[in-house]
């Protein structure tokens, strides 16, 4: 209740802030991070759906032993699955949190 | 303590009712340590319960969960029973294909990670509606998101009460009759009371319970199967295929089997990865840590769990496909979502086929809890407290009326899980994520992204979205007009011996998510609203975390 809709001034502190350059640089900073890595996991993605579909006999390719193209490359969407994800918690733990906190801190009060 | 007094009864009613060929396994032993999980679970239930009063505890669990936990819980929910007995059973019937489903749920968690989790978790508060409301109107928002809650939780409850009941099926043998539907009661009222009891708090914690039993039972099953093909993948993969052609079936390995119109396939891939960014249940978990670094954590926790789940799948899909048979497994009273089962009792003969099935019926009790507490929770806080109360509502209201909610929702539940027996849970499931990904992913991201969104963008992009992934299900195949299959005699549609079909697809995805995005759009350009310091407010909140919603102290 108590952050549900309090009355806001003009000019709030919010306004200012996400003019500020710092602010607008973590947005960028952010945005430039996750929009290309998001872009690249569906590309890749539906890059195997797609040959799934269309290229059933190159996926259905024995390459070792009974281990077809489609298993090789499906195991490895799992691969750049976990790949990503320690890429960014990394990135985002060390890069991104302490800037976030830095511009929190600057906004104070409300905690 | 329902499951406990219908126990006997059920016993003694399934050999009566069908003949003692079609049960598989020793009855008393799947059902004595069902009923044990249960007991667990109720007494930590009760015991976390007592702290449920305010708001925060009742849907967010006081926000006092660690990523970690959290983690555990986003696997314990996503791992459904149609993650379980779905994917294993479409891999040992269709193999390369039902391996498809597993990566697109996968892939998934990576929207949710990179896109939606800590930003949604700074903006809201308990629900969806209160990050897409958040700078625009609120009540029609709030109405439209809620709206789309609610469908979305209750095709994945249908999903997983159907798979109650075909589990069911399988360990007491009885078909279509009263037992099944008793079961979907069982599975029905323990579900309500753990969500009227237990808050967020206790269905957190029985969905970390079942995560752990399950991804245990899974790690075992997989070892116990590869361990009989040498430890060698290659073995089981062509040992799985040969069985399969021997017994008149195709290539395991080659893709097409379940698919058979690639247009068809991609639009489920789209449904899939597109999807679980949007499913409330899954977002309203990150309303119960402390922070967005927390928020961050869970989903790192979930897709390694998640993931390492899948690889599981896939040794136990082609495990089943050449230990049991597909044939045997299209036959079983379960049909394909008794392949794991079957599996368990083709390994470990009847104790482990009571493990897996209590684990698999564990499964259905914490993902279907999860909904509930979900659908509550939006009918309390988006449309009783803001729009009936407008606003106005004590905390001590507002749970009041989610708990009535969990109770009126449970018992839709039941009714609709009677009427959803036999249906493929997978396929359910995967409904439930075209609808998440055409009517909610497209507002979400909108609304954290794009400056200019507005109320109209928002309510076209969720209606749209919603109304045309609807319509599409409806006049599509899985509701009527396929060919009927011959091992069952039964058409796979939803209804027999009707043909109203005109949509040539399974799944809508490929027409409503883009649809919805489009809609979204359009609907912003044509509307000059534009709430300036709202946006602020929620740019600075969502990316810095100022002013987000803290843990409660207790």
């Amino acid at each position: 209740m108590s952050k549900e809709a309090p009355e806001r001034v003009v000019d709030d502190p919010n306004v200012a802030m996400q003019d500020s350059p710092e602010f607008d640089q973590l947005r960028s900073k952010f945005r430039r991070f996750v929009f290309p890595l998001t872009a690249l996991f569906l590309a890749w993605y539906f890059l195997y759906v797609l040959l799934s579909v269309f290229a059933k006999d190159f996926m259905g390719t024995r390459v070792i032993g009974n281990v077809t193209w489609g298993l090789i490359l499906g195991l490895l969407q799992f691969v750049s699955t976990f790949t990503i994800t320690m890429v960014y918690a990394r990135w985002a733990d060390r890069v991104f949190d302490p800037e976030a906190e830095a511009l929190a801190r600057k906004m104070g009060g409300e905690q | 303590m329902s499951a406990l007094a219908t126990a006997p009864s059920l016993v003694t009613a399934g050999p009566s009712i069908a003949p003692a060929a079609t049960t598989v396994g020793n009855p008393a032993i799947n059902i004595g340590i069902f009923a044990l999980f249960v007991v667990v679970t109720l007494a930590i239930v009760i015991r976390a319960s007592r702290n449920n009063r305010s708001a925060a505890e009742y849907y967010a669990g006081g926000r006092a969960f660690t990523g970690r936990q959290n983690g555990i819980a986003i696997a314990g929910d996503y791992l459904s029973a149609a993650s379980f007995l779905g994917i294993a059973g479409a891999i040992a019937i269709n193999g390369y294909d039902g391996f498809l489903y597993s990566i697109g749920f996968l892939v998934a968690w990576l929207v949710a990670l990179l896109l939606v989790a800590e930003l949604l978790r700074n903006v809201g508060k308990y629900t969806m509606a209160d990050v897409l409301s958040f700078r625009l109107r609120q009540r029609p928002v709030r109405i439209a998101a809620a709206i789309s809650t609610l469908v979305v939780s209750f095709f994945y409850l249908l999903a997983q009460m159907a798979g109650a009941g075909g589990l069911v099926a399988l360990l007491l043998g009885i078909e279509g009759a009263v037992g099944q539907r008793l079961v979907i009661v069982v599975v029905g009222i323990l579900m309500i009371f753990y969500v009227i009891f237990g808050g967020m708090k206790g269905t957190t914690w029985v969905q970390i319970i079942k995560a752990v039993l399950l991804i245990i039972g899974a790690a075992i099953m997989t070892v116990w199967v590869l361990g009989k093909f040498g430890l060698n993948l290659s073995t089981l993969l062509g040992d799985a295929t040969t069985a399969s052609q021997d017994a008149g079936g195709k290539d395991l390995l080659q893709p097409g089997l379940q698919y058979k119109n690639p247009v068809d396939f991609i639009s489920l891939s789209m449904a899939l990865v597109l999807g679980t960014a949007g499913l409330p249940h899954v977002l309203m978990r990150f309303y119960t840590v402390p922070t967005s670094r927390e928020a961050r954590r869970s989903v790192v926790w979930a897709i390694w769990l998640i993931g390492i789940f899948y690889l599981f799948t896939l040794v136990l899909g082609f495990g089943a496909a050449d230990l049991v048979g597909a044939k045997e497994i299209k036959n079983a009273p379960g049909g394909v979502n008794s392949a794991a089962p079957l599996l368990a009792f083709e390994l470990g003969g009847e104790i482990l086929l009571g493990i897996i099935s209590a684990v698999a019926f564990a499964t259905i009790l914490a993902v279907v809890a999860g909904l509930t507490i979900t659908a509550s929770a939006s009918l309390s806080h988006d449309i009783y407290n803001t729009v009936v109360k407008k606003g106005a509502a004590t905390p001590e209201e507002e749970v009041k009326v989610a708990r009535i909610a969990a109770l009126v929702l449970g018992a839709i539940a039941i009714v609709g899980g009677i009427f959803a027996l036999g249906q493929n849970i997978a396929f359910l499931v995967a409904l439930a994520f075209a609808v998440a990904a055409s009517a909610n992913l497209p507002t979400i991201l909108y609304s954290l992204f794009w400056k200019r969104f507005n109320t109209r963008g928002a309510l076209w992009s969720i209606y749209g979205g919603l109304v045309s992934a609807i319509t599409l299900i409806v006049f599509s195949p899985v509701v009527s007009g396929k060919a009927i299959d011959k091992v069952t005699g039964k058409s796979p549609s939803m209804l027999q011996g009707v043909d109203f079909h005109w949509f040539p697809l399974d799944n809508p995805g490929i027409i409503s998510i883009p649809l919805g995005f489009l809609l979204g759009y359009i609907g912003t350009v044509t509307s000059r609203e534009y709430n300036a310091a709202k946006y602020a407010e929620m740019e600075v909140r969502s990316l810095t975390g100022h002013g987000a919603e803290t843990a409660t102290h207790h």
